[in-house]
């Protein structure tokens, strides 16, 4: 899977950050230029996220042709269902001090949904994380996959789902807190949300989920099923004719797919502090895909460095040079395809990479 | 969809063997294994298909004995290549039978299960994956459980090594093993499709116009290729060249002629060279 100095190398990657992180942001005073200031933390775990959730939209397109332009569906599903956990952790520390989440008070409901039971519980939320989108999608996949549909096709109509999604959680009675959605959090797991130290821990939570994410991405890519996966998207029906049932194993990547990014959006709620129906927009799949097609698809390195690349252009600019952003994105459009096919793994491989 | 645990079966692979029914006297009859117990591999009986009233097959009925080699020559139109669509499961029938030795009704079955039952298929256009390597190709075409869960752990035996090993020096792809498939010439593209239907341990392999862009020398290779396969699987091949398919029926090997939709004729080669209607319909006065 990982040449031995890899796995080395990675190893003292991981533990280097592991421990230098902690020390940066808690322990080095605030004016030494190696302090790690919450916005930075903040910031970095915010894109680290989206790399995972880039990961997942790579496992599917580079490497099984399926273009999904709705994985924020996904996304935000996971983000929810974390939500909901730190909506009921608030407590009676809400605004009306009341046991319900304040939305609903304010909608005047006297009792819970019953599909928010149990979700004070920490580890039932987060198996909803992962129960959630990944039944979603395998249900979607089962009936898109079984009639063969394909391409452009398909890209739409998952554009269309994630589109329903969002109307359906714009509204007030779906029980998600509407077009606010969730925010205030207060806790989670007993700590405080916005204290130096619970962020230093979602933080080092959300690294090690994006090195574990890599290795099982790479795991899978590496193993025959990989390749099965990848033959689907050169040529499925020569894969047909040589006795291979290709729903299996668009179902398992896809559904693998959606869990991934369902587990990236339940880390990103609590760093952001907010979730709320404008996640499942159409135009955040659209962008997850610009940051594998930006990194290089059918490269597992490429969407992560396309999602920090890509991300961090975009805080820097809509920081400093707001009005150019929107320009950026139009000219990164039509730059990669053009010069950059290969995304920007493909560029370095070029000069690199003797051929 | 009375036939019981038969090869409608996902959860069975269609050739694993288990215990039968007895349907005839002191006959067992097998889920889901071929039955070439009268003989007979291939059997379409009364098979029509129709695309936008076109008549591409029209009443076919044709058979093939368990071993046999069997030439289909016919113009273009003629059908050739719908029937290997039917048969392969790409095409539903209008109507008709189409079986895989006694017990296999092919019409019910979807490609990938007709493929694990046993009918390996070569395409007009070489068809390989060619963003994988040689010895990779021939590794995925191998014959084992090919359910995703199965792959995922899978690893690369000593045993399926030397049988790819084998079937690269069978196609004289050796040094080519760790190449692009895509990378490859026509004609090494048309060997790596025959080594990977090999791979498969096929007991019927249909061939669509196998020698197909190849130089005389590939044509010659692979006629040896398949004469060494004669015997092990039965082999319909469909071709235009008809030095190739002298070489490939010879004295006494039959030939199959389709017109129309049809089988017009079947013989030896020199008999349908005889034959009035062949004449006139294919091959011209």
């Amino acid at each position: 899977m990982l040449s031995p100095l890899s796995w080395r190398l990675l190893l003292i990657g991981v533990i280097a950050v592991l421990a230098l992180v902690p020390i940066c942001s808690m322990l080095v005073p605030e004016t030494s230029p190696f302090h790690l200031s919450a916005y930075a933390l903040t910031l970095v775990g915010k894109i680290m996220c989206y790399a995972i959730g880039a990961l997942a939209v790579d496992l599917v397109w580079g490497y099984c042709g399926i273009l999904s332009l709705g994985h924020s569906l996904f996304f935000a599903l996971g983000g929810y269902m974390m939500g909901m956990y730190l909506m009921r952790s608030i407590g009676l520390d809400g605004v009306y001090h009341s046991n319900l989440p304040d939305f609903m008070v304010f909608l005047d409901w006297k009792a819970l949904p019953w599909y928010w039971h149990g979700t004070e519980h920490f580890a039932y939320a987060a198996l909803l994380v992962i129960l959630v989108p990944g039944l979603l999608a395998w249900i979607f996949g089962f009936f898109a996959f079984r009639s063969r549909v394909k391409g452009v096709y398909l890209s739409i109509i998952t554009q269309a789902l994630t589109f329903a999604a969002m109307l359906l959680f714009y509204r007030n009675e779906t029980g998600f807190g509407g077009n606010n959605g969730f925010t205030d959090f207060k806790r989670i797991l007993g700590f405080p949300i916005a204290a130096i130290g619970t962020r230093t821990g979602i933080f080092l939570i959300t690294f090690v989920t994006l090195v574990g994410s890599y290795l099982a991405c790479r795991y899978i890519v590496t193993s025959k099923l990989g390749r099965v996966v990848m033959a689907v998207r050169d040529t499925e029906s020569r894969l047909m004719f040589l006795g291979y049932s290709p729903l299996g194993y668009k179902l398992f990547v896809w559904t693998f797919s959606a869990i991934l990014c369902g587990i990236a959006g339940a880390l990103y709620v609590p760093q952001v502090g907010i979730i709320n129906p404008s996640e499942m927009s159409p135009g955040n799949s659209i962008e997850m895909a610009i940051w594998v097609a930006v990194g290089g698809r059918g490269t597992l390195v490429g969407p992560i460095l396309g999602a920090f690349i890509v991300n961090g252009a975009k805080s820097f600019l809509t920081a400093s040079l707001s009005d150019y952003w929107l320009f950026f994105l139009g000219a990164m459009f039509v730059i990669v395809p053009l010069w950059l096919p290969k995304g920007v793994v493909g560029l370095l491989k070029r000069f690199f990479v003797k051929p | 969809m009375s036939t019981g645990p038969s090869a409608n079966d996902e959860k069975s692979d269609v050739r694993s063997a288990g215990i039968g029914d007895v349907t005839g006297l002191a006959h067992v009859n097998v889920p889901g294994e071929v039955d070439l117990s009268h003989g007979v591999i291939l059997y379409l009986d009364d098979v029509s298909v129709s695309f936008d009233g076109f008549k591409a097959l029209n009443k076919l009925s044709f058979t093939m004995e368990g071993g046999e080699l069997r030439c289909v020559i016919g113009p273009n139109g003629a059908g050739k290549t719908t029937m290997m669509d039917v048969i392969t499961g790409k095409t539903r029938p209008d109507g008709g039978k189409v079986f895989l030795g006694q017990t296999i009704d092919l019409t019910r079955l979807d490609e990938p299960r007709i493929a694990r039952a046993g009918i390996g298929r070569k395409f007009q256009k070489p068809t390989v994956f060619e963003q994988h390597s040689v010895w990779e190709n021939l590794d995925l075409a191998m014959h084992e459980d090919k359910r995703w869960f199965h792959t995922l752990r899978s690893k690369l035996t000593g045993a399926a090594l030397t049988k790819i090993k084998e079937t690269l020096r069978m196609i004289r792809l050796e040094d080519q093993a760790f190449r692009l498939a895509g990378e490859l010439s026509h004609g090494q593209k048309q060997l790596l499709e025959i080594g990977m239907l090999l791979m498969q341990e096929p007991l019927l392999l249909l061939l669509d116009e196998p020698a197909a862009g190849m130089s005389d020398h590939e044509t010659a290779q692979l006629a040896d290729l398949l004469n060494l396969l004669r015997g092990k699987c039965s082999m319909m091949v469909v071709e235009h060249d008809m030095e190739f398919v002298a070489a490939l029926s010879g004295n006494t090997g039959k030939v199959t002629v389709m017109a129309e939709g049809s089988v017009i004729a079947e013989g030896t080669l020199d008999e349908v060279k005889r034959d009035e209607r062949v004449i006139e319909s294919y091959l011209g006065r």
